[in-house]
């Protein structure tokens, strides 16, 4: 690229994305990375960047209803998109019964991983409602936890299919 | 990191892609779902100048019946997961798609995404050189077709020339006969790309003998390899005779120079070859007719 084009910069690109329910508007350079996007542009600092290259799954959101890497997804892509992120879990200062469920059954401990986790099984139990553990597990494989060696995080996600199931029930 | 700065154009169409690409040269790459090339962007091993994006080009993606099965290029792998079609049609790429990384990966990667970025170790060219699919490509100069073991030429690089585009990968209906689809795979984790991985089509006739063998292994070469050696051993043969499973086994892996890593050195993959195959074999016999 010659210094001049460099300079002048590429042209920045005007994206519209539903997140959480509101519709939010702006102009992003084309590299943005949506999780950045959420972060940074947005203050929605729920969502985490781990590996930021689609390894680790601190990052996860939901991108119409179906789970996905922020950090491996350029804002510009979610244009005219629904984005879910953690925030949108917690109502009214109450948790969701998925956090609920991990608090119960110690599926956190240093929590940088747990959004990620806490999407990932939304998307899962939206798909399974009650999955086994093998299920969960492979379900799961895409996101990395360093504190808890999982047994209680397969705990809250069967826990929170049960909760979950006798709240529609 | 964050990946070096590049000019964005939408194709909403295949027609539109091909012109993005003719008018940018090689400073464009196209992004589909982005699943390998936004990781190799952000760690700058990949810095394209333009990106064109075929995310939503509608006429790219989809999966249609016509005896066996065309799959769009921009179709989600999460839809050729969750398709009846491939499951009655393809049965090795339903049993490959679980191995296909995380759902948050497959709900964005695409099928013509993972094909042409030809990684040795990923599982769906394998599965496309087992089914003997065809690639459709398309450029400046109109459209090819180009056998899926002609398509991938080494290491992340397959015969498509600049300009060209990947369009459509179409399957193939099965011999006839009795048709067992089998894919095993040993990687460090659930989802991880294979240290090796194993799809194999065995065609059954009335009498239960091998009339019809495709063996193809991941993650040992620079591009899928086809064990042609124990594909001819097999056939004529039954497959309840474990003795054959376990020399096909290592007719597969003898030939093979596999690559060493930190995961595994080049003799445990050739072993786990070995193994796999055999593994394959038998439960391809056990199977139910």
């Amino acid at each position: 690229m010659s210094s001049a084009a460099y300079d002048a910069g590429p042209e920045p690109v005007r994206i519209t994305v539903n997140v959480n329910g509101e519709t939010r508007t702006a102009t992003v350079e084309p590299r943005l990375l949506l999780s950045d996007f959420l972060r940074h542009e947005l203050a929605l600092t729920g969502t985490h960047v781990g590996c930021e290259h689609g390894v680790c799954g601190a990052c996860s959101i939901r991108i119409d209803g179906e789970i996905a890497r922020s950090c491996t997804t350029f804002a510009v892509q979610a244009d005219g998109c629904e984005v879910r992120t953690v925030e949108a879990l917690a109502q009214d200062g109450h948790l969701h019964p998925i956090q609920e469920a991990f608090r119960a059954n110690h599926g956190l401990q240093c929590g940088f991983c747990t959004p990620g986790f806490l999407m990932t099984t939304e998307a899962l139990l939206a798909e399974n409602p009650d999955p086994t553990d093998e299920e969960i597990r492979e379900y799961l494989s895409g996101n990395i936890c360093r504190c808890t060696g999982y047994v209680g995080i397969v705990a809250a996600v069967k826990d929170a299919a049960k909760r979950l199931q006798g709240g529609t029930a | 990191m964050k990946p070096a700065a590049f000019t964005y154009v939408r194709a909403d169409s295949a027609e539109e892609a091909l012109a993005a690409l003719a008018s940018n040269g090689d400073d464009a790459k196209l992004l589909a779902g982005g699943q390998s090339l936004i990781p190799m962007m952000n760690l700058r091993l990949a810095q394209p100048e333009v990106l064109v994006d075929i995310g939503r080009a509608r006429d790219l993606e989809g999966i249609v019946r016509d005896g066996g099965l065309r799959i769009g290029a921009t179709t989600r792998q999460a839809a050729l997961l969750a398709s009846a079609d491939t499951l009655a049609h393809a049965p090795l790429i339903a049993h490959a798609m679980r191995y296909v990384s995380h759902p948050a990966i497959r709900s964005r990667g695409t099928v013509g995404g993972t094909l042409a970025h030809a990684d040795p170790a990923a599982e769906l060219p394998a599965v496309m050189v087992a089914l003997d699919a065809t690639m459709t490509v398309r450029g400046p100069a109109g459209t090819r077709k180009v056998p899926a073991s002609d398509f991938f030429v080494t290491h992340l690089t397959t015969a498509m020339e600049e300009g060209e585009m990947l369009s459509e990968v179409h399957v193939p209906p099965p011999v006839a006969g009795d048709v067992r689809d089998v894919f095993l795979e040993v990687a460090r984790r659930h989802g991880d790309y294979a240290l090796v991985a194993v799809a194999t089509r065995l065609v059954l006739d009335p009498s239960g003998n091998v009339a019809h063998a495709r063996i193809v292994v991941s993650g040992v070469g620079d591009v899928p390899v086809r064990a042609t050696e124990a594909e001819q051993r097999l056939v004529g043969e039954r497959l309840d005779d474990e003795v054959i499973a376990v020399e096909a086994g290592r007719l597969a892996a003898a030939p093979l120079s596999p690559p060493a890593d930190v995961h595994a050195s080049s003799r445990y993959r050739q072993d786990v070859t070995a193994v796999l195959v055999r593994r394959a074999l038998v439960a391809a016999g056990k199977e139910q007719s």
